[in-house]
């Protein structure tokens, strides 16, 4: 027995040693960074002050964070309205075309996140793809000034976290057990009344899972703001680059991110409590 | 009384290029208990769903209470099912699974608590209200999906194999309940199984389906005495099925040639002499003995005991076999004896008659 659990841990402790070197580490070290005084150049003076923190205080800093929650909680409220229904409907697909849609949603991963960014600037200026296309059908007559605008930023987001919106819902309308539909209907419910009373309720955890998938990269997708949203728009994680390499106050962006941190797991912990959900499909 | 419920007409129904439906036509009356009784890949639970109005059928027409219901989804019909897995509502406890049909037809909350109460009272589960379906043994399952059936007094209850994942005992004590629960609502009753005590133990009336045409239709009575077909006597009755050619047709008495040994049935009409018959006789009504001269000369090739009863396997002389079974032990008879196999003239059966 007692051979039996030492072969276990020794089998799992790569795995806890990875955890510590590259993440609890790291992350015990930005906290401790964060209540030190930034010295010239990139040094670090290692006294113990709280400055950092009345520094976020600051209505510049605390409208990035402002800013940050906005974006995230917009952007994912559209990736719902836009995420279930299509993830219900490709469940619901022919096993055949269930493949062909499978691998439309990958085929953007291979390429950099990056250079799709960029892509959307093509199809969003003024001279773009997209005012092209409408003035041409004489829906416009001025090309509408998206580019380097809060639409823009909200289209990026929408754009780079449906398809995890999209998969996390697929997977669990996929693992529906129809029966129970068939005896809502049974039991007089039309299809529309079925649907909410039990489709939507079955398939709510893989739902949930969608939104935290979205809602936390989305408070740290800052390229996206950079490229589409001009200067116009500030967010905490571009704040926190800021910091980084022009500002080179390590200590200030470490105070930063753990701010960050802390509220979007108070965020992600508001959340389940108020959803009720234990098991999040694949995840905690 | 013989209202007419339910009425199939030539009910044909194909799944891609397989035909499971053949035109089926049947009637049901009200108040009735009728089976169907058939193997798996029989086409009973399309049948089934066709009246639920979960498929719609390629041809024929359904009718419930003289109104045609082919096209009329299945929230607007008066019929409810048990479900073969039960499909209890995971995340609903006891009494919203059983007062979801309430809630949807608007029921006021205060009467649908007490018609929940009384049918709970009535599947004896008084006291589950709370629990989730993952908290309940299987025979519970069962009794909150037939509850959560008939709270809503469907004119017409089907179930689909409802017994079939419970184990022998419990099967048992659910049939007398179910059996009850039907006489004391007088809800139409449809039951699908595969198991013909079942079928024999519970309905009024059986219909043996076979490669998605009904066999026979009748009393469990009419089913195992006088079986149609010679699946439906191995089927229902575990029949040995052996055939031969009509020699005499007397009033009393149809002369059977079989193996070169003449043997008696009672005569049926249509039967003729010269015709080419199959006999069916149940294999407690075959008598082996192995002193008397009369019958057929067969080797006793096995002989098993199982529930009580001796099971003896015989090889005729053309290679057919038969089984016969008694109760007790015959210590008597061993593997390779030579015996001599009959049966009294009421025991055989003709089928497959046109």
């Amino acid at each position: 027995m007692k051979k039996k659990k030492s072969g276990l841990f020794l089998t799992v402790l790569p795995l806890y040693l990875f955890t510590l070197c590259f993440v609890v580490g790291p992350l015990l070290y930005m906290v401790a960074l964060s209540f030190t005084t930034n010295g010239s150049g990139s040094s670090t003076i290692w006294n113990f002050t709280l400055e950092n923190y009345k520094k976020i205080a600051e209505p510049v800093y605390l409208k990035s964070f402002v800013q940050s929650f906005q974006l995230a909680i917009t952007s994912t409220l559209l990736i719902v309205l836009m995420g279930y229904p299509f993830g219900y409907f490709m469940a619901k697909l022919s096993a055949k075309w269930k493949k062909r849609m499978m691998l439309l949603i990958m085929v953007p991963f291979w390429t950099s996140s990056l250079i799709r960014m960029y892509g959307w600037i093509l199809i969003l200026q003024a001279k773009g793809v997209l005012n092209g296309f409408l003035m041409k059908l004489g829906l416009i007559e001025e090309p509408l000034k998206i580019l380097y605008s809060y639409p823009a930023v909200v289209i990026g987001m929408v754009y780079a976290l449906l398809p995890f919106m999209v998969l996390s819902v697929y997977s669990s309308v996929e693992k529906m057990d129809w029966s129970y539909v068939e005896a809502a209907r049974d039991l007089g419910a039309n299809s529309i009344k079925a649907f909410f009373t039990i489709t939507f309720k079955l398939t709510l955890p893989g739902l949930l899972t969608g939104v935290i998938l979205t809602f936390i990269p989305s408070m740290g997708l800052f390229f996206i703001a950079d490229i589409l949203g001009g200067n116009k728009i500030v967010l905490v994680g571009s704040v926190i680059q800021d910091q980084l390499t022009r500002g080179s106050n390590w200590p200030f962006a470490a105070a930063l991110a753990v701010v960050l941190m802390l509220l979007t797991s108070l965020m992600m912990f508001v959340y389940r409590r108020v959803t009720h959900v234990k098991d999040l499909e694949g995840l905690f | 009384m013989s209202e007419q419920l339910l009425e199939l007409k030539n009910i044909k129904k194909g799944f891609g290029e397989t035909d499971v439906l053949n035109g089926i036509t049947l009637s049901i009356e009200k108040g009735e208990f009728i089976t169907f009784l058939g193997a798996s890949g029989c086409g009973k639970t399309t049948t089934l769903r066709i009246i639920a109005g979960l498929e719609t059928p390629d041809s024929g027409r359904v009718f419930l209470d003289g109104k045609d219901v082919t096209s009329v989804p299945p929230n607007q019909r008066d019929v409810n099912t048990v479900f073969q897995n039960y499909a209890l509502f995971p995340h609903m406890n006891v009494e919203a699974n059983v007062g979801y049909g309430l809630k949807i037809k608007r029921v006021p909350k205060a009467e649908i608590k007490k018609k929940v109460a009384e049918i709970l009272e009535l599947v004896q589960l008084t006291g589950y209200e709370k629990r989730m379906p993952s908290e309940l043994s299987g025979g519970q399952k069962q009794r909150v999906a037939i509850a959560r059936a008939l709270v809503n007094s469907p004119k017409l209850l089907l179930l689909d194999e409802p017994l079939g994942a419970l184990d022998l005992k419990l099967r048992r004590t659910m049939q007398i309940e179910l059996k009850r629960l039907q006489k004391k609502l007088g809800i139409t009753f449809l039951y699908i199984t595969h198991d013909q005590e079942e079928a024999i133990n519970m309905s009024d009336r059986i219909v043996v389906m076979k490669d998605g045409r009904f066999e026979q239709i009748g009393t469990p009575d009419e089913i195992y005495n006088h079986p149609k077909t010679s699946y439906v006597a191995d089927f229902v009755g575990n029949a040995n099925v052996i055939s031969g050619v009509v020699q005499k047709v007397t009033e009393t008495e149809a002369q059977v040639l079989i193996e070169n040994q003449m043997m008696y049935a009672e005569p049926i009409t249509g039967i003729c002499e010269g015709m080419k018959v199959n006999l069916a006789v149940r294999r407690e009504n075959l008598k082996v003995c192995t002193e008397c001269k009369e019958g057929l000369e067969a080797v006793l090739e096995d002989k098993s005991f199982t529930a009580g009863q001796l099971h003896l396997t015989l090889k005729l002389k053309s290679g057919k076999t038969l089984v016969s079974c008694r109760y007790g032990m015959d210590a008597d008879l061993k593997a390779g004896d030579k015996v001599c196999v009959g049966w009294k003239p009421e025991h055989a059966v003709f089928v497959d008659l046109e």
